[in-house]
């Protein structure tokens, strides 16, 4: 209903743009990959149709941190606790789907539990065989959690860096969690060797190929319905929240409510780009849950732009490229000083990112009056 | 709770707040009538931005009574839910949506269902925007309409505020120097808007501009360490002797 007003309203050129280009991809890519002979020039391999398929799942939870951050001032450092929580409900069915072709051969408990001694499937784990019950989970779950921590944290107005600090605090927790083997989740090992999913085999090329254009449709779909939400009267007093909440709090907004809704729709968006990485890569581990790679996260955003959409996904996909292409290399051991170098350069010199740049240069360039430069959000809240 | 807070629209009796020590507002009582305008001054710390406060939910008062509409405990209820009473505010610093539009600013203020929900799936009625037109002529921004708030001068930006507190279509309007930084005229043609609005409504100024408080001739409370130290016409006042002492002699 909200999406097709959006649409009847005219779609901004540029949101045009982004869908068809995924759309392209989510085609293409997968054509080129599974009907060109190996040796032809456009031939893609599919090891990088998973690697531009994790590139875009990792695009979608920036996208999800981008509704947060750049439309409602909150800065989530520990939105990879969503992501890995709808990763691993993803990847506890596909568990599930290993049966009896474990190194133990016990159709029931996945190996880890056998290797622990576990007599019988944990409560936590009953349902996920089911595909339907684990798609609800990877929304669910991450919902769940994120409606909790929103609720406290948004009621006791807890905002700015002191928030930060306790998304940071809830990843860390949960990531110590994780990595414990009788918490039933895998260990510090997680859960990987995964064989089928929907009874089709997670190594195939062509399953590779079909789960890349689910995830570039994915990511053109949450792109459509963000675009749609900021767009509404809802995307207004979200954006009044960042630069003057109390100013909204005294027009009669419930500005907790708002943040809660938005919160708990960024973390269900995360979850499911998590659901989309793990049969793609192939593993899930308590290491998505580390701090360090949420604030990762945040950087791809901050990058490409906060507070445009499209420059997380811009942002998510060329910090990703560079990372593969350095860490594959003999610069690997300065990968991190990189990164970190990269995020103060874009902060001293491009502190709206690189789609925020573009868009202040082409806007300027059109020679409206000179006060078409976008304002900068202002942190400032009412007195 | 007193007979006559039954029939003021806004009735505070002693109200105390204090922060570490320092009490803002001492034992203030103050009622405002049905329709009143009614303006108060008083020097630096005399606890009238803390009485706005307390009025609109943002500070909670040690003691003493705030009631709105006769019965409306005021000091139980939060600022979402006292805006939605009727009570709307204008800062003393203007603050506006600053990267949206006039017409975005107005349309966020608009009366109506405030629910996220309601405000994803809703879409703007014909009506709202035509109340919007409305209140872009009452404060003269229509030529501005799609220009970002930022962009606005100061006293364009007060304006707006003001046209924001209309859309808001409160019971009673609290306005904090909405003089303050603006020109003659400015000032003289926000004097006669103010006048225009408390036909119909209730409003409560704060003012330090005493040509303005003059202008707007309406009856004038004194404020000093938090307490009433004076009340009547401006005329009145200015010839208290406590109040030129505090105040005004300086």
């Amino acid at each position: 209903m909200l999406i097709a007003r959006f649409l009847r309203n005219g779609l901004d050129w540029r949101a045009g743009v982004v869908i068809a280009i995924l759309a392209v991809v989510a085609v293409g890519v997968p054509l080129l990959s599974l009907y060109t002979p190996a040796d032809s020039p456009i031939h893609v391999p599919t090891y990088v149709v998973s690697l531009l398929g994790k590139y875009l799942s990792y695009a979608l939870l920036a996208l999800s941190v981008d509704l947060v951050w750049g439309f409602c001032g909150i800065l989530s450092l520990g939105h990879g606790a969503f992501f890995a929580l709808g990763g691993y409900a993803m990847g506890m069915y596909l568990m599930r789907q290993i049966g009896s072709r474990g190194v133990y051969g016990n159709a029931e408990l996945p190996d880890f539990m056998v290797f622990l001694n576990w007599k019988e499937l944990p409560v936590a784990w009953w349902g996920f065989e089911h595909f339907p019950y684990a798609l609800l989970m990877v929304v669910l779950v991450p919902g769940i959690l994120a409606f909790v921590f929103g609720w406290f944290a948004f009621r006791s107005r807890v905002t700015g860096v002191y928030l930060s600090i306790i998304t940071q605090a809830m990843t860390f927790a949960l990531l110590l969690a994780f990595f414990r083997n009788d918490f039933g989740f895998g260990g510090n090992n997680g859960m990987t060797d995964f064989k089928d999913i929907l009874g089709f085999n997670v190594q195939a090329d062509a399953t590779r190929g079909v789960l890349f254009a689910v995830t570039a449709l994915a990511l053109a779909f949450f792109f459509l319905v963000c675009s749609a939400l900021v767009a509404s009267k809802f995307g207004k007093v979200l954006v009044g929240v960042r630069d003057a909440e109390s100013r909204t709090r005294f027009l009669g907004y419930r500005v907790e409510n708002y943040k809660l809704v938005v919160f708990v729709l960024s973390a269900a968006m995360a979850g499911i780009a998590g659901a989309l990485y793990v049969p793609q890569v192939g593993i899930i581990n308590p290491s998505e849950f580390s701090p360090a790679f949420s604030i990762e996260t945040v950087i791809w955003v901050a990058v490409g732009g906060r507070g445009t959409l499209i420059g997380p996904i811009v942002g998510a996909l060329l910090v990703n490229y560079a990372k593969t292409v350095f860490t594959t290399g003999a610069l690997a051991q300065y990968w991190l000083f990189l990164l970190g170098g990269l995020f103060i350069a874009v902060t001293l010199f491009l502190p709206k990112g690189i789609v925020g740049t573009l868009s202040g240069l082409l806007r300027r360039r059109r020679a409206t009056p000179p006060a078409a430069e976008a304002p900068a959000p202002n942190p400032q809240a009412a007195e | 709770m007193h007979e006559k807070a039954k029939d003021a629209l806004l009735y505070l009796d002693g109200v105390t707040v204090s922060f570490d020590g320092f009490r803002a507002l001492n034992q203030l009582s103050l009622v405002i009538e049905p329709g009143e305008m009614r303006a108060i001054i008083g020097p630096n710390g005399a606890g009238k931005t803390t009485m706005m406060d307390v009025v609109t939910g943002k500070t909670r008062p040690q003691a003493g009574e705030v009631y709105f509409n006769g019965t409306v405990d005021l000091t139980r209820r939060d600022e979402a839910e006292i805006a939605s009473l009727g009570i709307g505010r204008k800062f003393q610093k203007p603050t506006v949506f600053e990267s949206h539009t006039v017409w975005d600013n107005l349309e966020l203020a608009l009366a109506g269902n405030r629910g996220p929900f309601a405000a994803i799936f809703r879409p703007r009625g014909a009506e709202a925007a035509e109340r919007i037109e409305r209140i872009l002529r009452t404060v003269r921004l229509s030529e501005r309409r799609d220009v970002r708030a930022a962009f606005l001068s100061h006293g364009q930006k007060q304006w707006l505020e003001i046209g924001m507190l209309l859309a808001q279509e409160p019971k009673l309007l609290l306005v904090d120097e909405p003089a303050a930084g603006m020109t003659d005229s400015e000032t003289a043609a926000t004097a006669d808007l103010l006048k225009e609005i408390a036909k119909e409504k209730s409003v409560i100024v704060v003012e330090h501009d005493m040509t303005f408080v003059r202008a707007l001739g309406v009856k004038v409370t004194v404020l000093h360490e938090g307490s009433v130290i004076s009340e009547g016409t401006i005329d009145h006042v200015s010839a208290d002797p406590r109040v030129i002492e505090v105040y005004l002699g300086r």
